[in-house]
């Protein structure tokens, strides 16, 4: 890898490497917590604080880690510092940990968390490792918080629990689209959202694995 | 990375030793919070019955106004009498539920509620005004769609009349049987009759399909049904008919209001 400054680590996860939009990593959380934009918020703030410090602790003993074990020390470290972030949130945020219940805990096995340890922190010092992680972070929290926005504006008529659209249930006009709270609506807000981020950044296009065959009937 | 963190001996020194890092700094994190932690657990519960008893409680301090207000007892439900023995601070409802020497299991046609085993003791709060029981808040819970449902369900003093009920713990669907928690839908509750006229052992309180018809027959032992949750619909209805009826409080219900206990 070429040498990389701590700007250029931080700002291109958030477009132009994005970890959900191009490499595809943590879909499965995305789908779980952009029912409303304060619980995508915090799971942002979760996920940023886990990776950043992954990457650190990582980076710091990457010249003493094992080859053969290297991932199940990954693990363990990711492990230890999302069950410290639990506990963290569950004394100070009893409410929002209420919400996001299991998916705090289901940061240890994010794909982006131990992408990046893999991929970056075993490569790099750990002040850049640092970056990285807090990097990789904002790209997942910026595609949460955009997913979020989308989900909890068609889906609850609010924002931030406030009230934007008045609802049909609350004597408004806006009939809320039901499907947006459910956990697949995020698939089709994902989906479109790559086809737009690829069409203004063409270069993130990938090559066609295969070409399909003309129709033999 | 050198080939020399290979060997057997580094590979134990690394495991042993971050292994012992990773549980000191996970063992002091649940320690030093636990207090913390406790103290919100607590702080939710409270706010919980005072919600249920339809008690304002914006803008004032919950432990203190909970000290004012409310008086916890713990119920044995097997007696149907006050155990005044056992603290309802530290009693622990959801640890003794699982434990069979303090839990009624109960049988396939009794337990309609889905819950297989409830505890014997069970936390009761109640607000009084003078000797007189006001408001008298009932745990209550059962499985709904996706999860067991935690809630409160409020009477008044003739322990038949609905003051509120709320749920403080379920997992259903938002947006359709997450609805429970819609304040509009929480204050179609107040009001109704939990027990129709001379049958005071089985509830006949419930959620129907659609909307009630004020002024209808049995209007006022039904509320709306949510929209779109059918099964979360039913899980309500199946829990609090549960609660109120003869495997749950309307024994203990009946002895109050004759003044036995």
């Amino acid at each position: 890898m070429a040498k990389v400054t701590a700007k250029e680590v931080l700002t291109t996860p958030v477009v132009e490497n994005n970890p959900i939009a191009l490499q595809i990593l943590g879909i499965c959380s995305a789908l779980a917590v952009t029912s409303s934009m304060n619980v995508a918020l915090v799971m942002s703030l979760a996920v940023i604080a886990v990776t950043a410090f992954s990457n650190l602790f990582i980076s710091a003993i990457r010249t003493h880690i094992p080859n053969n074990i290297r991932i199940i020390v990954q693990m363990t470290i990711i492990a230890s510092l999302v069950i410290v972030v639990d506990q963290v949130l569950k004394a100070f945020a009893y409410e929002l940990s209420k919400q996001l219940s299991v998916f705090v805990g289901l940061i240890i096995t994010n794909c982006i968390v131990m992408g990046r340890a893999e991929a970056f922190a075993m490569k790099n010092p750990p002040g850049i490792s640092f970056m990285d992680g807090i990097g990789n972070g904002l790209g997942y929290g910026a595609v949460l918080m955009f997913v979020g926005f989308i989900r909890e504006l068609f889906g609850s008529g609010s924002l931030f629990g406030v009230e934007v659209l008045s609802l049909v249930t609350n004597g408004g006009w806006y009939v809320a689209n039901g499907m947006m709270l459910l956990p697949p609506s995020a698939f089709f807000v994902i989906g479109l959202m790559i086809w737009g981020i690829r069409t203004w950044k063409k270069n993130q296009v990938e090559a066609a694995d295969f070409t399909i065959a003309p129709n033999t009937k | 990375m050198s080939a020399n963190n290979d060997t057997i001996s580094k590979t134990l020194i690394v495991t042993i030793s971050l292994c012992v890092v990773c549980a000191v700094l996970v063992s002091a994190a649940a320690v030093g919070l636990k207090p913390l932690q406790e103290a919100n657990k607590k702080l939710d519960k409270m706010t919980n019955v005072l919600a249920a008893a339809n008690i304002e409680t914006e803008g004032q301090d919950i432990n203190e106004l909970f000290e004012q207000k409310v008086t916890a007892r713990v119920l044995d439900t097997q007696t149907n009498t006050w155990a005044d023995d056992i603290d309802p601070v530290k009693y622990d409802e959801v640890k003794a539920a699982k434990d069979p020497a303090q839990s009624t299991q109960l049988s396939a046609d009794q337990d309609i509620a889905g819950i297989r085993q409830h505890a014997r003791y069970k936390t009761l709060y109640m607000v009084k005004k003078g000797d007189a029981v006001e408001t008298l808040i009932l745990p209550i819970h059962g499985k709904a769609l996706w999860s067991t449902m935690y809630g409160f369900m409020a009477l008044k003093g003739d322990f038949n009349t609905v003051v509120g009920m709320g749920f403080y713990a379920h997992a259903e669907t938002p947006g359709l049987g997450g609805e429970v928690d819609n304040p509009r839908w929480k204050a179609l509750w107040p009001g109704k009759k939990v027990f129709a006229d001379s049958d005071t052992s089985n509830a006949a309180i419930g959620l129907i399909k659609g909307k009630v018809t004020p002024g209808a027959k049995g209007a006022e032992h039904q509320v709306d049904g949510l929209a779109g949750a059918t099964l979360t619909s039913n899980g309500v209805t199946n829990l609090v008919q549960f609660w109120l009826s003869e495997n749950g409080y309307a024994p203990f219900l009946a002895k109050l209001r004759a003044g036995e206990v």
